[in-house]
This record gives structure tokens, sequence and C-alpha cells, in this order.
């Protein structure tokens, strides 16, 4: 029996290279051993991932595009089918959750100097799939057609009427009608289940392969590959598998738990997740009280609204997002880690964690104050356009050789 | 290369059994929540309480169908058809059995109260799926005794344009013909002397 699993398995491997590609990614991707909580939330991404796919797959069966039919065929999948309503919020809550633990990872990467060389092409990736990521929640968001879906698709594709000269041109064009209407929706739909979907999914592979490629940092920011054994393998390294995969799926179990807990007790969370008035059908006569964007957008939300000016409003919303790909290049710390870093580079990285949650909330909020909005926005530009000096200026201590082994 | 020797950051398990067990019981407990999980999703592609509420049971009256005469109602997608079949129709029928696959209907194509020389619950009345059992088309109902092109001695039934398979004034299938099995019965009452529920066993029936 062993023989034969052995002699198919080897004829396999002599036309397409299974065990070469388990080995390299899985069994003998060596993984620095010092790993704690934080290393937690890629694998969750990836897991959110295919519980997005998933589910999405499910609903894509049931669900109706068209201005006519898709709030009905949503309410159909909430009450008439076996089960729908569970596939739809483990897809509604997936959703935020992707951003929970996409914000935890990304804050993990900043804390660890996780893109420093040289992983900047890590890290590149990485954005890119956070803004992908943007792009197909929100239309993920328009789709159930209801009143937020509806005024928020109304405001989102407004933003890019601030583009000198070709805005108006650009709206009706991406809109496909003179106002948000049925041909908006299905190329939303189009790019929501099919287009953006493939990029993700390709994206998270070159993330991977570039990681792989350079090789996991670690909390302590230690290179392990500098420190080999005879046979070539980091002394300070451990297989991927088993090591890894089962820590991964201890988080797993965790973060189910919790997950399970908000799609079957609160799968709106309080309206934070979906909000009210998106129970109610799209109605382009009546635009609801108060327009918040879903709460992983806020933060950016309050940046647009902090600007007495349409266009640079945009702007600065656009820029805030893409400093992101630069901070590679604005890090100029000898080391990789928080921890052989001085206080302005602690003290920096929480004010900054002060000033997005602080942005969420003012973005969340109908009458925030435009000085808290200010100051906050100016904080969170700040901590990127001042951090090629303090990481320059401040002392650092010095990098062990190897992880060490309390 | 691996083979070697053991990496130095790793240690080797004192009691390799106790892993094993682990690695057993997380892989039997991952499987049953893998499975559990898996039921809601192949669950949404069931028919939906919509699809159910379509697919209710169908009332039709029959006060009105003359002897010989046969409607068609659809229940579920599927063309039923209603029949009040005379006299002489039902003294045909016992004529047939040399020339029918399965005259007794042994063959569970009807419910247990169908299950007679008459496939039904009343003699006169028949209700039946139209759809042949070969590959779904709708027989013709031909009715009249006499010679047909496809059959020099027939008796009336249903013929399907299809393949040419060949049922009696009960459903039953002759031999020699594509079809293997009787039409099919479905499950049906009587809500009066006058009202055929196409979907509901008679009472007392599970």
């Amino acid at each position: 029996m062993n023989q034969l699993m052995n002699s198919i398995g080897n004829w396999v491997d002599e036309r397409l290279p299974v065990s070469d590609f388990w080995k390299k990614h899985i069994s003998e991707y060596y993984a620095p051993k010092n790993f704690n909580l934080w290393y937690f939330f890629g694998s969750l991404s990836m897991l959110v991932l295919a519980n997005q796919l998933l589910t999405g797959i499910f609903l894509t069966m049931h669900y109706k595009p068209g201005a006519e039919t898709a709030f009905a065929s949503v309410e159909y999948i909430m009450r008439d089918v076996e089960w729908g309503w569970l596939i739809r919020y483990m897809h509604s809550t997936g959703a935020s959750l992707f951003f929970v633990v996409v914000y935890l990872h990304m804050f993990r990467a900043l804390m660890y100097g996780s893109y420093q060389k040289p992983r900047e092409i890590v890290w590149i990736l990485g954005v890119t799939i956070y803004l992908v990521l943007m792009a197909e929640s929100f239309m993920g968001y328009v789709l159930p057609w209801g009143q937020m879906s509806y005024w928020g698709a109304q405001v989102i594709i407004s933003l890019f009427g601030a583009v000198p000269y070709i805005g108006e041109a650009l709206v009706e064009w991406i809109r496909g009608d003179y106002f948000v209407a049925d041909a908006t929706l299905n190329r939303f739909f189009a790019l929501h289940v099919v287009a953006l979907p493939l990029v993700l999914v390709g994206l998270v592979v070159l993330h991977l392969a570039a990681l792989h490629e350079v090789g996991s940092n670690n909390p302590e920011g230690v290179d392990i590959k500098a420190k080999k054994d005879s046979a070539g393998r980091p002394l300070d390294g451990i297989p991927f598998h088993p090591y890894y995969t089962i820590k991964d799926i201890f988080g797993v179990g965790v973060f189910l738990t919790l997950a399970a807990f908000i799609v079957f007790f609160a799968p709106e969370f309080g309206g934070k997740f979906l909000k009210p008035d998106n129970f109610v059908q799209a109605n382009s006569l009546v635009t609801p009280d108060h327009i918040p964007p879903v709460w992983y957008f806020t933060p950016f939300y309050a940046i647009l609204q902090a600007v007495p000016d349409k266009l640079m409003g945009v702007i600065l919303m656009g820029v805030s997002v893409l400093i992101l790909y630069i901070v590679p290049w604005l890090d100029r710390s000898p080391v990789r880690s928080l921890r052989y870093r001085s206080w302005p580079s602690k003290v920096a990285l929480a004010i900054f964690v002060i000033a997005f949650i602080r942005l969420g909330m003012l973005g969340l909020s109908q009458d925030s104050s435009t000085f808290e909005l200010r100051l906050w926005t100016f904080v969170y530009f700040a901590f990127f356009i001042l951090m090629p000096i303090w990481t320059r200026l401040e002392a650092t201590k010095p990098v062990p050789e190897r992880v060490s082994s309390s | 290369m691996s083979e070697t020797e053991p990496l130095a950051s790793v240690h080797a398990p004192e009691d390799p059994s106790r892993r094993r067990l682990l690695g057993a019981a997380t892989g039997v407990v991952g499987a049953v929540g893998v499975g559990a999980a898996a039921w809601p999703f192949l669950a949404t592609l069931r028919p939906s309480d919509k699809a159910k509420v379509i697919g209710a049971p169908v009332e039709v009256y029959i006060g009105t169908l003359e002897p010989g005469q046969i409607t068609r109602v659809q229940w579920r997608g599927q063309t039923i058809g209603i029949m009040r079949r005379t006299e002489n129709m039902l003294a045909q029928l016992p004529s047939l059995t040399d020339r029918l696959r399965d005259p007794e209907s042994d063959i569970p194509q009807q419910p247990a109260y169908a299950q007679n020389e008459y496939r039904s619950l009343r003699p006169d009345i028949l209700v039946v799926n139209m759809h042949c059992t070969h590959l779904g088309c709708i027989p013709r109902v031909i009715p009249e005794v006499g010679a047909q092109p496809f059959d020099e001695n027939w008796k009336g039934g249903f013929f399907c344009p299809c393949h040419r398979s060949m049922f009696d004034l009960a459903g039953r299938v002759y031999t020699g013909v594509p079809a293997v099995l009787n039409l099919l019965v479905p499950p049906y009452s009587f809500s009066d002397e006058e009202h055929v529920v196409i979907g509901i066993n008679p009472e007392g029936v599970a």
C-alpha cells in the first residue's frame, strides 16, 4: 500500500513539483521561532478571504443583480433560502473582520519594521491588497441596494467629480447613467464577484511569494538567515509545518469562536457592520439623515471632512492611504523592531494609533468638531512626514545576532 | 538533506504517542467541524421556502370533467393529468395484462393506495404524472380504441411522440418500448367528491 502511494507520488512529482512546492513553502519553510500573538493575523486574513470567497459564491447563487431585484433577492436569501441568513451574515461580518485582521496585521508590520529592507515588495503588495480590499468591500456594500448602499455609492462616486476638467464626465462614466442606477449596480456586481476577487487572490499569491523569498521578519527584527547550520537552515528557524500550522490552528479556533459569536448574536454589530438604513430599499428621492461610511473607512472619511475644499479633501484622503507605500523609505532606522528603538518611535506609533482610532470615531459621528478633525488629520500626516527625522536621530539599542533563547 | 540531522531549534517529542493522539484528536474534531460547517452551505442549495410555497399542494375542481375527458394541471413544474375514465375504458384494462411490463404495479411508481387494478384511489378518476418515464416528454392522450400507426390493437392510452413509448389508460407501460416504468402517480387525495388535491396523501396515510 505504502509502496503504491510512493510510486504514485513519484509519478506525479516527475511531472508536477508537488513535493517541492510543499517543502519550499510549508514543511521546509523556516520561520523565526519567536513569533508572537501578532503573527496570527496573516493566516487569519487568508482564512477570512477563504470565507468571503466561499460564502460569496453561495450568495451569488441566490442574489439577483439589478435595481429591481437586488434588494428583494437579499431579503429572499435572509428569509426563504435555507440557512441563507447564516451565509449572508458570515459574508457581511467577514467583511468587517477582514479589516480588523488586516489592520492588526498592518500594525504588526509597523511595530516590528516588517516593511524594511529586504521586505519592501512584501509591504507594497500588502498595501495594494489593502487598496483592492477597500474597493471590493465598497462595491459589495452597494449590492444589497439598500438606502446606505445607494447613498454611499452616490457619495463615493461623486468624489471622482473633484478631478479637474474631466470630473463630471468621469463620474458619469463610472455610473453608466445620469444617477446611481441599475447600470452602476450591475457593473459593481461584475467587479465585486469576478474581477476584484481574481486580483485579490493573485496579489495574495504574490505577497506570499515575496515573503517566502525573503523570509519572515520577527518581533526582535533579527535576521535569522544570517546564522545557519551546516545544512543551510537558519538556526533560529523552525519549519512552518508542523510548528506554525499548529499554532495557527489554535489562533483560528479562538478567532472562529469570536466570529461565530458576532455572526449569531450581533451580526449587525449595533449598526457598525450593517446599518439600519440598509434594511430599507434604495430610494433616489429620500436621503437618509446621516450617511457615515462603514467603520473601516471612517478614518479617511474624517480626513475628507477636515478639509474645506472638495478637490483638496479628496487629494488628502487619497494621499492618506497612498502614503503607506513609501513607509519603507520614510523609516531611516537602522533597526527594525520597536523593541530596539527608543522612546520617539514608541511615542510616535502610539500617537499615530490614537489618531487613527480617533479619526475613525470622528468620521462616524455627524457633529465632530472641525478643530479635532484637523488636529488628528495633522497628527496622522505628521507621523509619516516626520518619520525620517526621528528614526534617524533617535538612539537604538544593538540588535542581538540570535533570537534570544529566553 | 533535512533527514541528515534534526534542526537545532527543534526538539524531538519525549513521548511520540502523546503527540500522535493529540494530532489524531485535532484531526477528528476538525473534520467534524468542517462537516458541520459544510451543512448550511449545502442546505442553501435545497428548494427555498419560496420554492416550497410554489410547490404547495394544488386543488383541482373536477366537477365539470366529462367522462373520457382529461385535464392537465401543473404541480411542482410537472404536468399532472386528471382523467375521468368511462366504464368502457376501465373494462379494457384487464385485457392488456400480457402486453404490459408491470401490470400489477409491483414497482413503486405509485403510492400504496394507488397500487391496484386502476392505479387510482377512485376507479374512475386517474391522477397521473404525465411525463414519460423514459426521458420526460409528455405523451399524447389517445383514448380511442382502434388501430393506430404505431399499434394495430390499440385499446386507448398514452403514446409518447419522442421515442414511441406506450402506456395504457392506467399509465402502465407496454413491453417492447424504451420506457420501462409505469407513469408516476403523485400523492393525491379527494377533499370532497368534486375536488382533487395533488400533493397531499389521503387522511390516515403517512
